[in-house]
Formats: C-alpha cells, sequence, structure tokens
C-alpha cells in the first residue's frame, strides 16, 4: 500500500477543478442532446476557469516560503507560479469565448468528425451541415489544467507529464479545423511528430540530469550543481537537452520550423489559444528550469542561450517581411517575440522576471485580439487570410481596421501600446542585467518587424477595396467580448501599465 | 477654486473636444457651449482671483501628477495661480467670451461655425495651460498649443490661397522663435536641473553672466516670434487673413501678448543682466517705431490694427525689458490694450460685415451715419489708443514713456524716451488716418454698398469693451500694479531723474498727439485717393513694409530652399539609397531564408537535430573554454 503524501488541498484546487471539469466535460459530451451541446459545454468551461481563478486569487493572498511546495515535493506553488497560473486562466478564458463563437458560421470553427476522409461526400456534407464539435471544450481545459500544472512542477518528472498533458489535446485540437481540412491535418500531424521528437530530447535530458544529481527536484540538481562534484559535463549535456525540449514549445529557432505551419493549418480560435496560452505556459517552465534548478550555472548557459535569442529575434523577423498569409505572418512574430522574452529571460534578476511577466500577459492578450479579428474577414471559403484579400479593408470597415491596426502598431511597440512597455521593460531589464547586444539584435529586429506589420496597415487603409476583398463579419457577442477585452487590455496596459508591472513585480520570486 | 485650477482648463478643452468630435449633430446649439465654455472659466476664475487674496504669499500652487521623469530630472504637471496669472486668466476669459460672443453673431453665416468655436475653445484652453503652469515645460505645452489654434484659425478658410498660405507663414517664423524657446529650456535643464519657476529663479545667481545673458537671449527670441517683435514680426500682419474675431482675441489681446507675458514672468532672469535688458528695451523700441510707420502706410483697416498691435507691444517690450517698477507698467498697458485693440478689430468686424466684407479704408468713409455704435465704441477704442486723458491708454502708456525717460545715462534716456514719445505722436497719426477715413468724410463706397448696424449680439460686447476702453486704464493703473508684487519687482524706493521731468513728459506727448492727430484730420477730412499714389522715399519703404519681407526672403528663404535641394539630394542618393540597400537585403535574405521551409516534416526534424547538435556543442565548448 502506498502512503499518499500530504497534500495541500488549497493550493491545488485550481488543478483539481480544472482536471475535474474537463472529466466532466466528457461526460456532458455523452449525457446532454445535441443542439444543447455547445452552450452547456462552453459555459461549464467558462465557470470552471473561473472557479479555478478564484482560489488562485485566494491562495496569492496567503502564500507563504513555508506552504509552497506540496504533493510530496511535485508541485510548488508559489507566487510566481500563481501569477503565471492566474495570466493562463485569463488569456483562456477570452480563448474560449472565440472557441464558442456560432454566427460567424453554422456550427463553429470546428467539425464533429475529423477523421474523415477529406473531400469525400460525407466530409463535404460535415462541413457544410454539421453542429461542429463540442469536445473542444474538455479537450481545452485538459490542455489548461496541464500548463497549470507545468508552470507549478517542482521537479523534472512532474513537468515532464504535465507537458506531455497540455500538449496531447493541443495536436488533436489542431485537427478539428471546419475548413481547409488537409491543412488542418497536415499541421496537426507535424506538430505531434516534431513535439514527440522535441518531448524526447527532454526526456533524455531528464535522465541525464538523474544521472548526475541522482535527483530529479530543481531543490537537489541546485544543491548538486553547487557543489559540483563529479562530472558536470553530464549535468551541462542534460541541461541542453531540456532546454531544446522547451525551446520547441516556446519556437525559438531553430527549433520553431513547425509554428508557421501549425499556427496556419490550426482552427484560429486554437492559434489564438495556443499563441498566447502555450507560450506563457512554456516559458513559465523554461524560467522555472533556469531560475529554479540551474541558476548556478548561468555563465554556462547564457552565451548559448543569448546566441539562439539573437538568432530567434532576426529569424522571426526576417522571415515574416516575405509573408503573404496572415496567419504565418503572426506566427513569425510569434517567433519573434519568443526571441524577446528569451531577451528578458537571460536578463535574469528581479526585474527580468518581473519583464517576462508583464509581456506573457500582454503580448498573450493582443495576440488573442489578432487571431480573433482575423476570424472575422471571410468569404464563401471561410478565412480569408491571404494578405491581398485585405487589401483596402479600411474603406469596407474602418471599424475592424482601425482595430487591426492598432493591435499590428501593439506588435511594433508604439507607444502608448502594452506592446510598447512589454517590449521597453524587457530591453530596459536586458541592459540593466548586462545583456546590451541582446537588446541591440531586439532593436533591430523590432526595425525589420515593424515593415511587415505597417505593409498591412497600409494594404487595409492605402489600397482600393478591389472585387475580392472580403466583408467583414459583424461578430458574435463571444468574440466581439474576445476582440473588445484583447484591445481595451492593449491600450490600458499601453497607458497604465503599472497595475500589471506592480503585480509582476510582487510576483517575481521563486521558491526552491 | 484654487484648490481646483485645473477646471479652468479643463472647461474649455471639454467643450473643444466635444465641438470637433460631435460631428454635425452639434450644429445648432454647438456655438453657444463655446460660448458658454469661456464664460464659465471667467467666472471660475474670479471665484479664484477673490480667493486669492486671503492667501499666505499671495500664490496656489498645485502638482496634478508627475509629467515624466528620467534620472534625477523630474518635471510636473503642475500649476500656479498668482496676482500675474489672475490677471492674464481674467483677461484671457473675460474678453474671450465676450469675442466668442460676438463671433455667433459674425460667423452665423459660416458653414464651419461649430469647427471655428471647437478651435477657439482650443485657443482659450492652452493659453490657460499657459499662464497657469508652473514651470517652463507646462508654459511650453501651452505655448505650442496655442501655436496651433493660431495656425487653425488664421488658415480657417482653408479653401483661399492666401488664407493658408498665412497660416503657414506663421506657423514656420513662429518655429524660430519656438526653437529658440525650446533651446532656453534645455539649457535650464542642463544647467540647474529644473524647469520650476520657483527653484530656476532662486538659482539664477549662481549661473555666469554668460549663461544667464544666453538663456535670456534665447527667451527673448521665443517671445519675439510668438509677439511679432523685431525681428519675426512679419507673420502678424498676415494673419489677418484668419476671421476677424481670431484677430480681435489672438491676434491683438492675448496670445500675441504672450511674449510679455514670458519675459515678466521670468523677471529674475532678465533683471539679472544689464546687457539683456538693453537688447529687450532695443527690440521694444525698434518695433514700437517700425508699427507705427508701416502701420501710417496700410490701407487694409485690419493691417493697419495688425501693426498698431506690433507698435504697441514694442510699447510692452520696452516696458519689461526697463526692468523695476516697469514690469508692472507693461502688464497693465496690455490688459488696457486688451481692452481697446479687442474692441477695434471688432469694430473692423462690424464695418466688413456692414461692407460686405470691404477692408480697404480708401472705399469707406461717412459711416459714423449708418452705423452709430460701431462708431461710438471705435471711437473709445481710438481715444484710447492714442491717450487722451480720461481714457485708458493715457493711464497706462504715459508710465511707460515716462519710465523710459527715467534712466541713469542721458543717450539711453534721449534715445528710449525719444523713442517711446515720438511713438506716440505717430501713434495719434495713423489711428487718426484710420478713423476719419472710415467713418467721417465723403463716401468712397464701391457699388452696391448698404451699409448698416450689427445685429445685437455683436454690439453689445463691442459697448462692454468700449467702456472697458475708456475706464480700464484708471482704474487699474494703481492698485494693480500693486498688486502685481510680488511676483513681479516693485519700484526702487530713490527715483531716477531722467533728462525730463514728469510734468514736461506729459505735456511734450500730449502735444504731440494732438499734433499727429489734428495733422491726420487735416489730410484726411476730405478723403482720399482711390489709388496708391506715387510717394517719397519713407512711404514707399512703409508700404514695402520697411522691405523686412524683401529682408527676410533673400538672406533665409532663398539659401533655405537651396539648403533644402541639396539636402533631398544628399537625401535621395545616400540615404536612400543605403536604406533601399539595407531593405533589399533584409528582403533578399528573406526570400532565401523561406526556401528552407520546405513543409517536410522530415527537413524540419533536420534542422531541429542540427540545432540540438549546435546547442549541446556550444554549450560544452563553453564548458571546456
Amino acid at each position: 500500500m502506498v502512503k499518499l503524501p500530504p497534500m495541500d488541498y488549497a493550493a491545488i484546487m485550481p488543478l483539481l477543478i480544472l482536471f475535474g471539469a474537463a472529466c466532466l466535460g466528457v461526460l456532458i459530451e455523452a449525457f446532454v442532446p445535441r443542439r444543447a451541446r455547445n452552450i452547456t459545454q462552453l459555459l461549464f468551461s467558462l465557470a470552471a476557469v473561473i472557479a479555478a481563478m478564484v482560489f488562485v486569487v485566494k491562495r496569492a493572498g496567503n502564500v507563504t516560503a513555508a506552504n509552497a511546495i506540496t504533493a510530496g515535493g511535485a508541485i510548488t506553488i508559489d507566487k510566481a507560479a500563481l501569477f503565471l497560473q492566474g495570466s493562463l486562466l485569463v488569456l483562456a478564458f477570452v480563448s474560449l469565448l472565440i472557441f464558442g463563437e456560432r454566427t460567424l458560421e453554422q456550427g463553429g470553427a470546428f467539425v464533429a468528425q475529423a477523421a474523415v476522409t477529406v473531400g469525400s461526400e460525407k466530409d463535404k456534407e460535415q462541413a457544410a451541415k454539421s453542429l461542429g464539435s463540442t469536445e473542444v471544450y474538455p479537450l481545452a481545459l485538459f490542455s489548461l489544467a496541464g500548463m497549470l500544472l507545468f508552470v507549478a512542477a517542482n521537479d523534472l518528472l512532474t513537468m515532464f507529464v504535465a507537458l506531455e498533458v497540455f500538449s496531447l489535446p493541443l495536436y488533436l485540437l489542431c485537427a478539428l479545423a471546419r475548413r481547409k481540412r488537409l491543412l488542418s491535418q497536415e499541421a496537426a500531424l507535424k506538430y505531434f511528430l516534431l513535439g514527440a521528437y522535441a518531448s524526447a530530447f527532454f526526456l533524455f535530458g531528464v535522465a541525464l540530469v538523474y544521472g548526475y544529481a541522482k535527483a530529479v527536484d530543481f531543490a537537489s540538481i541546485h544543491t548538486a550543481a553547487a557543489v559540483g562534484a563529479g562530472n558536470i559535463t553530464l549535468l551541462i549535456t542534460g541541461l541542453g537537452l531540456l532546454a531544446i525540449g522547451l525551446l520547441f514549445k516556446v519556437a525559438a529557432a531553430p527549433f520553431h520550423v513547425w509554428t508557421p505551419d501549425v499556427y496556419q493549418g490550426a482552427p484560429t480560435p486554437v492559434t489564438a489559444f495556443m499563441a498566447a496560452c502555450t507560450k506563457a505556459a512554456a516559458f513559465g517552465g523554461l524560467i522555472r528550469v533556469l531560475y529554479v534548478g540551474f541558476d548556478g550555472l548561468g555563465w554556462q548557459f547564457t552565451p548559448v542561450l543569448g546566441a539562439i535569442a539573437a538568432l530567434t529575434v532576426m529569424v522571426g523577423a526576417v522571415l515574416a517581411v516575405t509573408q503573404t498569409d496572415l496567419k504565418r505572418l503572426l506566427a513569425y512574430s510569434s517567433v519573434a517575440n519568443a526571441g524577446y522574452l528569451l531577451i528578458g529571460v537571460l536578463a535574469g534578476g528581479q526585474l527580468g522576471l518581473q519583464s517576462v511577466l508583464f509581456y506573457l500577459v500582454a503580448y498573450g492578450l493582443t495576440v488573442i485580439a489578432a487571431f480573433a479579428l482575423i476570424t472575422l474577414v471571410r468569404d464563401a471559403d471561410g478565412e480569408a487570410t491571404h494578405l491581398s484579400r485585405w487589401a483596402g479593408l479600411g474603406a469596407r470597415s474602418p471599424l475592424f481596421a482601425g482595430i487591426f491596426t492598432f493591435l499590428l502598431l501593439a506588435f511594433a511597440g508604439i507607444p502608448l501600446t502594452s506592446g510598447f512597455m512589454a517590449k521597453l521593460s524587457v530591453f530596459g531589464a536586458a541592459v540593466d542585467g548586462g545583456q546590451t547586444w541582446l537588446v541591440i539584435f531586439g532593436v533591430i529586429s523590432s526595425i525589420i518587424l515593424a515593415f511587415p506589420y505597417l505593409r498591412v496597415v497600409v494594404m487595409m487603409w492605402l489600397s482600393e477595396p478591389g472585387e475580392s476583398t472580403p466583408s467583414v463579419s459583424l461578430p458574435g457577442v463571444l468574440t466581439s467580448t474576445a476582440l473588445g477585452v484583447g484591445t481595451i487590455a492593449t491600450l490600458v496596459l499601453g497607458v497604465a501599465p503599472g497595475l500589471l508591472l506592480d503585480l509582476a513585480d510582487k510576483a517575481a520570486a521563486f521558491i526552491r | 477654486m484654487l484648490s481646483n485650477l485645473w477646471l479652468l482648463i479643463a472647461i474649455p478643452a471639454a467643450s473643444a473636444a466635444v465641438l470637433l468630435l460631435a460631428g454635425r449633430k452639434a450644429d445648432r446649439w454647438g456655438h453657444w457651449l463655446g460660448v458658454l465654455a469661456p464664460a464659465a472659466s471667467f467666472v471660475l476664475g474670479l471665484i479664484a482671483f477673490f480667493g486669492l487674496r486671503d492667501l499666505p504669499g499671495r500664490a496656489a500652487e498645485q502638482t496634478l501628477w508627475t509629467f515624466f521623469k528620467s534620472g534625477d530630472m523630474t518635471i510636473d504637471f503642475g500649476l500656479l495661480f498668482d496676482p500675474l496669472t489672475a490677471v492674464f486668466v481674467l483677461l484671457i476669459t473675460g474678453v474671450g467670451s465676450l469675442i466668442h460672443l460676438y463671433a455667433v453673431g459674425y460667423m452665423a453665416h459660416d458653414e464651419g461655425r461649430r469647427r471655428f468655436f471647437g478651435y477657439f475653445n482650443l485657443f482659450v484652453a492652452a493659453m490657460l495651460l499657459l499662464v497657469l503652469g508652473n514651470n517652463y515645460v507646462m508654459l511650453y505645452l501651452g505655448w505650442e498649443g496655442v501655436g496651433l489654434a493660431s495656425y487653425l484659425l488664421i488658415s480657417f478658410w482653408y479653401n483661399r490661397p492666401s488664407a493658408a498660405t498665412a497660416g503657414k507663414k506663421a506657423f514656420l517664423m513662429n518655429r524660430v522663435g519656438d526653437a529658440g524657446f525650446a533651446i532656453a529650456i534645455f539649457l535650464m535643464l542642463a544647467q540647474l536641473g529644473t524647469v520650476n519657476y520657483n527653484q530656476v529663479f532662486s538659482q539664477v545667481g549662481a549661473l555666469t553672466t554668460g549663461t544667464v545673458l544666453v538663456l535670456g537671449l534665447l527667451l527673448l527670441l521665443g517671445a519675439c516670434g510668438k509677439s511679432g517683435q523685431f525681428p519675426l514680426q512679419a507673420w502678424l500682419p498676415d494673419a489677418m487673413e484668419g476671421p476677424t474675431p481670431v484677430s480681435a482675441l489672438i491676434h491683438a489681446a492675448t496670445m500675441v501678448t504672450a511674449g510679455v507675458y514670458l519675459i515678466a514672468r521670468s523677471n529674475p532672469i532678465f533683471s539679472a543682466n544689464s546687457t539683456l535688458q538693453l537688447i529687450v528695451v532695443s527690440v521694444g523700441a525698434l518695433t514700437l517705431l517700425m508699427g507705427c510707420i508701416i502701420g501710417a502706410a496700410k490701407d487694409d483697416i485690419k493691417r493697419v490694427l495688425a501693426w498698431s498691435t506690433v507698435s504697441q507691444i514694442g510699447y510692452m517690450f520696452l516696458g519689461v525689458g526697463l526692468g523695476g517698477g516697469a514690469y508692472a507698467l507693461a502688464i497693465i498697458h496690455l490688459l488696457a490694450h486688451g481692452f481697446f485693440k479687442a474692441n477695434m478689430f471688432l469694430g473692423a468686424g462690424s464695418v466688413m460685415h456692414g461692407m460686405q466684407d470691404q477692408v480697404d479704408i480708401r472705399r469707406f468713409g461717412g459711416l459714423a451715419k449708418y452705423m452709430k455704435i460701431t462708431w461710438l465704441t471705435f471711437m473709445m477704442g481710438w481715444l484710447a489708443i492714442i491717450g487722451l486723458p480720461p481714457l485708458s491708454g493715457f493711464f497706462t502708456k504715459e508710465p511707460i514713456i515716462a519710465a523710459a525717460f527715467e534712466q541713469h545715462d542721458a543717450w539711453k534716456s534721449w534715445v528710449f524716451g525719444g523713442a517711446a514719445l515720438l511713438g506716440a505722436g505717430l501713434t495719434a497719426f495713423y489711428m487718426t488716418r484710420l478713423f476719419v477715413l472710415t467713418f467721417h468724410g465723403p463716401k468712397r463706397w464701391t457699388d452696391g454698398q448698404h451699409p448698416h448696424e450689427s445685429p445685437a449680439v455683436m454690439w453689445i460686447p463691442l459697448v462692454l469693451l468700449a467702456i472697458g476702453s475708456v475706464v480700464a486704464g484708471g482704474l487699474m493703473a494703481s492698485p494693480v500694479a500693486k498688486w502685481l508684487e510680488p511676483p513681479l519687482p516693485a519700484a526702487p524706493a530713490e527715483e531716477v531723474h531722467g533728462v525730463l521731468g514728469h510734468t514736461a513728459i506729459t505735456v511734450l506727448s500730449l502735444v504731440l498727439t494732438v499734433l499727429g492727430a489734428g495733422l491726420a484730420w487735416a489730410l484726411f477730412r476730405r478723403g482720399t485717393a482711390l489709388e496708391p499714389q506715387p510717394a517719397g522715399p519713407v512711404v514707399r519703404a512703409a508700404r514695402a513694409n520697411l522691405y523686412t519681407d524683401a529682408f527676410n526672403e533673400a538672406v533665409f528663404e532663398k539659401p533655405g530652399s537651396w539648403l533644402t535641394r541639396a539636402l533631398v539630394y544628399v537625401d535621395n542618393k545616400g540615404i536612400d539609397g543605403v536604406v533601399n540597400g539595407l531593405a533589399a537585403l533584409v528582403g533578399g535574405g528573406s526570400g532565401r531564408l523561406r526556401r528552407l521551409q520546405t513543409g517536410f516534416v522530415r527537413s524540419y526534424a533536420l534542422s531541429m537535430l542540427a540545432g540540438g547538435v549546435l546547442v549541446l556543442g556550444a554549450l560544452l565548448a563553453v564548458r571546456l573554454g
């Protein structure tokens, strides 16, 4: 009989709620009539996210060094973890709203039977008529719960399990697009294969680190590294392999190759969810590994990770220049943003951590709004994501073109947007942390990246609307809310960043 | 009220925002909102003014928020209400409200009336910010705000090429002055690390003589630009292309006096250097004579008044340049001038209203009979400006002339006192010419003119301003002068005796005034020729603005456009070449890199593997190295 370690249920309540809700969601799928399923699932998932958020906020009030580590040392609910969990819940809440949109297209953005052969009669029928999949909600909840666990994992094995828990549902979600089915299936398969490949690196890294430290929890690894006995090459190699697994998830070059294909092929609500939440979770894990487990080896990995950050910002920016598809463009922009975040991670210290936490939330909200808007520009074949189709949109629909312009300016880091404050805080932290050379790369990359953004702006406003310019569908209340929240947050965090920066400052503390 | 000073600015600013953003829906009531906003600020200003009396130190200062902060430098969004600010606030909102009211009638038939009131309110807000700030950056903020409003209003009728050009000219010439002012602020930050009035003034003593001189000259350059003083006077007469209420409020009563405010506010800086004061006095004396001479040769009713404004502000510069007790004299003249010049501009607008927008005084004549109220009110303005006792001008201009004589050096006494005295005679001449040619003598109208009195909404402000023109000077002269110290310095206890005594100066100036007025009356009583007549060199020079425009064109405009062309060439060939080259490089690199994105999972996996090998290799290299 295995004895259960003592559990602090108050601390892990958000996890329990989300996992429980996901399991119940599967039951709802089985018992609730088809017509009522979507609204039931949506409200149920949103309620679960809110309930989890309540417990996160409650916990944030009385977290101490003594009660942070729980579940037999597998989970650390410290301030940073709570901040990340809270951010993930907020971002997921907004993304779920786009998941639930049904007014743009009958049955929503997802198909019920993703396995039907593409192009067969049955497939055409379901593309046109089916009510769509509602399994997406439990899948998203499973994934979200995995992310919450991932950012709070206190040892490498828990982290690996969490990594798989949040990745597997994502692979599935990617395959469920109602339109452009082949692209969607291809994206899912690629994501799955490469994700499994990256997981292998991670797992092998865990094994090597265990070989050196004889333990997998961060505190022991830290202590073993500090003592420095034994063959340190084992530890360094292990760290390198772990880093590769994590850098894959954050989409840093040269491990970013999956990003454009997957972002383009996945249903746009899922892309929004991945761009915001996966990025936040993966960076949450990365900073925990680097700051808690391996902080003693800073001088070892900083130059290499610095080179990766520099490469990432440049590759993302340069490749964005020639993109002709908006979703791909935003995918490369997401790669470049991973680079900026890495710069913040390498800045180190309280300031670096604070800037990364702020950046994750600011970027996440903006990117969700951007993808929400992309779901609105449609023609008979679904979303019209080719750049040329957006020409003259400003004349057709000035409000949405205006919002998109604002969001692009935020990505470009123009003042009075959250994008500016986020970049400023990350670059400022890096200068303070002695990484000025990275900031130079970051700024050059920002300049290059401004070009593709502004090209979209120019196309929208200065081109005449052509025959092929699609109209902008009026969004339902769900997408409007998501779009509104993202846009307003982008503005508010740009004008009064102090609100969130202070919170991030208080949260920028790990417990080992 | 003193704890809520921001309301003074916020009310007209909010009204401007409503008027400019509300769209056509606001066309029906927008102008009344536009009138109410400055009136509300006036009432609040009065409350604050009376609140000031009981306040220890007679100044209320408050910091709304930190405007920006960088290192040791902190610049606050702070407001200051002291006696100097108070008189400006009351002038801007009081005279401003009357002119707004007048504009309701004047602009009644203009399609853009709502837009006009939006800009007009914007001006009031910016001007109030200018005088209410407690540091130079706030002043600069308002300074640029009034510049913007002035530009928008001069070129209000933007489809008239002359108005559009005049707007640009005003904007560009103001840039020259503004650049000086901006550099002055940078200099303060560099030398003193602060722009707050109190902190700057308390540290002036620590600066070297050279620094104070440079700082003062830069501020003076800014002041000259805004106030149309030599050498930056050329934009002000052209600014008359704007609607007449604009000329009255912005280009006569308030904005153009901002330069005087700047110097008066910075009195510790200017008083600290006698060379600086001499330069200010020289600018004032030169400009006041220039304005008189050119004004006497012009035939456009608004341009005569504009050159008269230039000349009167010259008197004010003379006053602030003399320093000591003369600061207050300049401010009082500024207030009195605000009344009588606004009165005359609105009178001119009323005449134009009745004469189908005719502005040529050779085409008026005999209007007294047809527009009784305009005639009477304009007469009050005319008598006030030429300084006939007991009207305003006598009480405010006379002391400046006397102060100009009270100098230790005899040559200064003669030069500046003489200039001020001569100016008084010339003023009487050209203003009388204007008055007689407009309202008296034979009719010289073009065909189809039916002059008539303006509606009540226009003549009521005229009457109120006329009353102000009559009594303001006498009422304000001594109590306000006393009330203004501090912040302005007090008159020195021992009197300086110039080359002439007070009585002699008064008598002389009255004699010159009567002579000038009599001469003009005799010459123009019977009207004037309708075409320009051949004239001597002085009149020809005056008609050509003393060749200052030609000078500007030859010395600044021509070389400026050459320089621009050269720079454009360098930009096209050099800088654009580099930029385009870089862009091509990035684009090419992007195209090439893109080919790596084949879409095959196997090649993706290979690139990840290669990346992994590199990462591990590098980590181990760092470890071994």
